[in-house]
């Protein structure tokens, strides 16, 4: 092959590297490894992590231990899936082309939207997204977003837009947990692009949506709504209340937690917005025999067409994860879904009800609840942990540890997974611990 | 309308279902007791009723559709589709890494922050770096975070104003729009007849309001540019950083740094230049590292050691805050840690080699049959043009690269970088055999022989696909995003 590139060796086709760049020795890395070994290697680092598998998982806070179908790895593990990647060549992409249209659906109707978009990196930065297309649309630079807006995304959307000088308010917690509608009336001015609300919000607790998209709306900014998937099985949709974005993390949809990653960022919103919305769209259309068939669509919105002009600059998104969120909507359906979601809802309400009968545990909000709930515990949340990691029992989320105001309270997280004996089990346990 | 598959909705019968639970094993209560008044949902959602052998056929169906690096060739430039090893997926699945919740306490998080700690410890060697951060979940994201560290340390030092971001004209789209998303104006310079940063030109436009030069190298034409260290000097001197597109890492790991190079801020995307699966659009991993006067600037948490534990640090009271939930893109990272240690030093520097020597062999020959602009030796990847086709016979890129398709094998990245005409960019990556490449060699000669002799031909491919050229006019005009049950 060299004598073909007409090469004398291989250092020759590095030559046009300027010497005082070169690396003249070997990288400092450790030893390869064979793959018998590597695999020993990585089961024992592996090993020294607490896996949901061997654990009671009662930790929520944006990551939920739902089940996950069998058939969702099977398909996602396929490698015409994994091993493509964007669609640019539509001939040889209907696969991912059409379940990316499949999974738009499911989405903007599981939101109430219009239309939805083909992913981005995960809850948090799908909700900065949202501020960049509510700017677009209303050329303001101020935010109002709820305190009860889980703390990683508040971060998130102000890291995003701090370089264009977008300000931030933050709307209160009313004392039954939901966001004070009167707070954010009185932050929202005529220069606010949006409000931001989590519905259920960072405790738990569902939000008023009707309320707050109408102060939202008063002032003329757009409402945005960052949601539960698995909770919008059971709940009426933002759209239903005006929201005008929704957007949330899809992890529950059949994705691993991962540590918190990869994870998927849904967004949905009204069709008069979809030409300013970020990321990839499939879209449908015929092809020259006549078929139907699906291509990438409306690509003068995005980078590597517009470049400075583009409304993000997003490319890479998280299609396998999409993927996974559409055969687990596809396998749960219309019924399993929402049988998901109320069990969910039972089991929460079931833990709730028995922990806080327990001695000075007490419910921190009266707000009602989905699948998460904060209490006030006789002794700190940490202790909490603590006390029961050595019971094979994961959670509760220390409060205290985003919201200083809130020190030492305790959030646990009911997923459909968790049987009467384990909450049975965590409510024995914490009993002991408190004692 | 004839149709390939039906789509999910379409295969719907009522009261099908796929899903297995558990009986509910608490007390039933009305669900209108447990929630707001109005808060039910008086419509289930329309989701597809169907069985779990529907669920299945439906998407392997639809999988068969695609074209992945697993069935054959796919050179598409600045991509590095180079083969996925499978011990990766195997590793990253593990249930000690996949299925561990974000918050479960240290304790119980040893194995991970290890492997995120040292995985920084490595980018930092092959980078020539001081500090790493996993955050950022794809090479855009990784752009967006490396700027705004740049403007963030600038600002600390009381050059705030510095909003200028100087791209050449050969560089990705997410460029110039990362700049913009960090409050910046983007400067263009050109490059010079060799390829590289026109050196005058960036000298016209280097003064005290340049932030930062973003610098893909090797750059989108496959060329490394012989003047980096001179770039570097110049932007350092006019008070600016340099910030390293790691797209094409892939052209000189282990022979030089970007540290070395005389960056201070770069990403790599590890699901390029390391291995991991490209899912279809995603996920990827766009790690950044930093020099060390700019490390107080990464995102929180970063990860630690104090020589017993590993710990996630939030108290950074420099820190851009966050980029993304959580820690980043942490399955995607035990892939690339995989392949790393798999790979060890002389492993990856071989594979850069092999990468190169594979790129050059398919430029040499292929220039004999497309023009190619610049003729030097590349790196990684290289760029032709269809443009003798087109004088020829009106056959363009586009129509060489749908005819591609016919031969079973994805074709180059199209129509970019920008600064060539009728662009191929093709990348094979160091995982193809040259029987491959002389297979694609072959496909390509011929499809250049149609073009002169059956024109229409080319113009009218593909034909073996399953689907045959799409109209984008109509659905850009019209666009279709969803589907909505009739009636």
């Amino acid at each position: 092959m060299l004598a073909a590139v007409g090469a004398k060796d291989i250092a020759e086709l590095f030559s046009d590297i300027p010497d005082e760049t070169r690396l003249k020795r070997p990288l400092d890395l450790p030893p390869p490894m064979a793959e018998s070994e590597l695999r020993r290697y990585l089961k024992s680092l592996a090993g020294l992590n607490w896996a949901a598998d061997d654990y009671a998982c009662f930790l929520g806070a944006g990551a939920y231990d739902h089940y996950i179908p069998s058939v969702v790895a099977e398909i996602t593990g396929r490698n015409e899936f994994y091993t493509a990647y964007t669609p640019y060549q539509p001939e040889v992409s209907q696969g991912t082309l059409q379940s990316i249209y499949e999974y738009q659906t499911m989405i903007a109707e599981l939101a109430g939207m219009d239309v939805a978009n083909a992913s981005m990196y995960d809850g948090p930065s799908a909700a900065a997204e949202a501020i960049l297309l509510a700017m677009a649309s209303n050329r303001r630079r101020h935010v109002v977003v709820s305190r009860a807006v889980h703390p990683d995304t508040r971060s998130v959307c102000k890291t995003y837009t701090a370089g264009q000088g977008v300000t931030f308010s933050e709307a209160a917690i009313s004392p039954d947990g939901t966001t004070s509608t009167a707070s954010a009336a009185s932050l929202l001015t005529e220069d606010t692009t949006c409000l931001i609300v989590q519905y259920p919000n960072f405790f738990g607790v569902i939000e008023p949506l009707a309320e707050l998209a109408e102060a939202a709306h008063a002032k003329g900014a757009l409402f945005v709504v960052v949601a539960n998937p698995i909770a919008l099985g059971i709940l009426t949709p933002p759209g239903a209340f005006g929201a005008d974005v929704v957007c949330g993390e899809g992890q529950p949809l059949g994705i691993p937690m991962g540590f918190g990653g990869p994870h998927l960022g849904f967004f949905a919103c009204l069709e008069k917005y979809q030409r300013r919305m970020a990321g990839r769209l499939s879209g449908m259309t015929v092809d020259s025999r006549g078929q139907r068939a699906f291509v990438l669509t409306l690509q003068t919105r995005e980078q590597h067409i517009r470049r400075e002009k583009a409304t993000s600059n997003i490319c890479s998104n998280e299609a396998l994860c999409a993927l996974a969120a559409c055969v687990y909507l596809s396998a749960m359906g219309k019924e399993g879904l929402r049988e998901v979601a109320s069990q969910c809802l039972h089991k929460a309400h079931y833990a709730r009800e028995r922990i806080t009968r327990l001695p000075g545990f007490q419910p921190a909000f009266a707000g009602t609840f989905f699948n998460e709930f904060v209490v006030k515990a006789p002794v700190p949340a940490a202790r909490l942990q603590e006390g029961l990691a050595g019971r094979k029992i994961l959670g509760p989320v220390d409060v205290g540890r985003f919201y200083p105001e809130y020190a030492g309270l305790a959030m646990f997280a009911v997923t459909e997974k968790r049987t009467r004996k384990e909450i049975d089990g965590l409510v024995s346990a914490l009993e002991v611990i408190a004692g | 309308m004839k149709t390939v598959e039906p789509l999910i909705f379409e295969l719907s019968s009522p009261g099908r279902t796929a899903y297995s639970l558990p009986e509910l094993d608490v007390p039933r209560k009305e669900l209108t007791s447990m929630l707001p008044p109005g808060s039910l949902r008086k419509e289930p959602a329309d989701l597809p009723e169907v069985s779990e052998v529907d669920v299945v056929r439906h998407f392997v169906r639809l999988s068969r559709l695609n074209h992945g690096v697993d069935i054959d060739f796919y050179p598409l430039g600045s991509c590095t589709m180079k083969y996925n090893p499978k011990i990766n997926e195997e590793t990253a699945s593990l249930p000690g890494f996949a299925n561990v919740h974000p918050y479960v306490p240290e304790a119980g998080a040893q194995g991970l922050l290890r492997m995120i700690f040292e995985l920084e410890r490595y980018l930092c060697e092959i980078a020539g770096m001081d500090k790493f951060t996993l955050q950022p979940a794809a090479g855009a994201h990784g752009e967006f975070t490396g700027l705004a560290i740049i403007r963030a340390y600038q600002a600390s030092i009381g050059q705030g104003h510095r909003n200028k971001v100087i791209i050449p004209d050969s560089a990705h789209g997410t460029n110039p729009a990362t700049a913009v998303m960090n409050g910046c104006v983007t400067v263009e310079v050109k490059s010079d007849a060799r390829g590289g940063v026109d050196l005058e030109a960036l000298k016209a436009v280097l003064d005290g309001d340049v932030a930062a030069l973003m610098l893909t190298n090797p750059n989108t034409l496959g060329l490394a540019d012989e003047n980096i260290h001179v770039i570097a000097r110049m932007v350092h001197e006019a008070g600016g950083l340099l910030y390293y597109d790691g797209a094409n890492a892939n052209g000189t790991l282990g022979w030089t740094r970007p540290g070395d190079m005389g960056f201070d801020v770069l990403h790599f995307n590890l699901h390029k230049t390391f291995a991991t699966p490209h899912g279809g659009g995603g996920p990827g991993s766009g790690p950044v590292g930093v020099k060390s006067r700019l490390a107080p600037f990464l995102p929180v948490p970063t990860v630690e050691f104090d020589g017993e534990r590993y710990y996630l640090d939030d108290d950074r009271p420099q820190s851009i805050g966050k980029v993304r939930g959580f820690y980043g893109n942490v399955g995607v990272a035990v892939k690339a840690y995989t392949y790393i240690r798999e790979m060890g030093a002389a492993g990856l520097k071989r594979a850069t080699e092999d990468a190169v020597l594979n790129a050059n062999y398919l430029m040499a020959e292929l220039k004999k049959y497309y023009l190619l602009p610049y003729d030097r030796y590349c790196k990684h990847e290289f760029v032709l043009s269809g443009n003798w086709q087109k004088a020829r016979s009106g056959v363009r890129t586009l129509d060489i690269s749908k005819r591609t398709l016919d031969f079973g094998m994805h074709p180059p990245t199209n129509y970019f970088p920008l600064i060539v005409d009728e662009a191929m960019m093709v990348e094979p990556t160091e995982t193809e055999s040259r029987e491959t490449l002389d297979r694609y060699i072959s496909v390509l000669k011929e499809i250049d022989r149609e073009a002169t002799e059956e024109p229409d031909k080319v113009k009218g491919a593909p034909y073996a696909t399953p689907v045959g050229r799409l109209d984008e006019v109509v659905a850009n005009r019209k666009p279709n995003l969803r589907w909505r049950r009739e009636g």
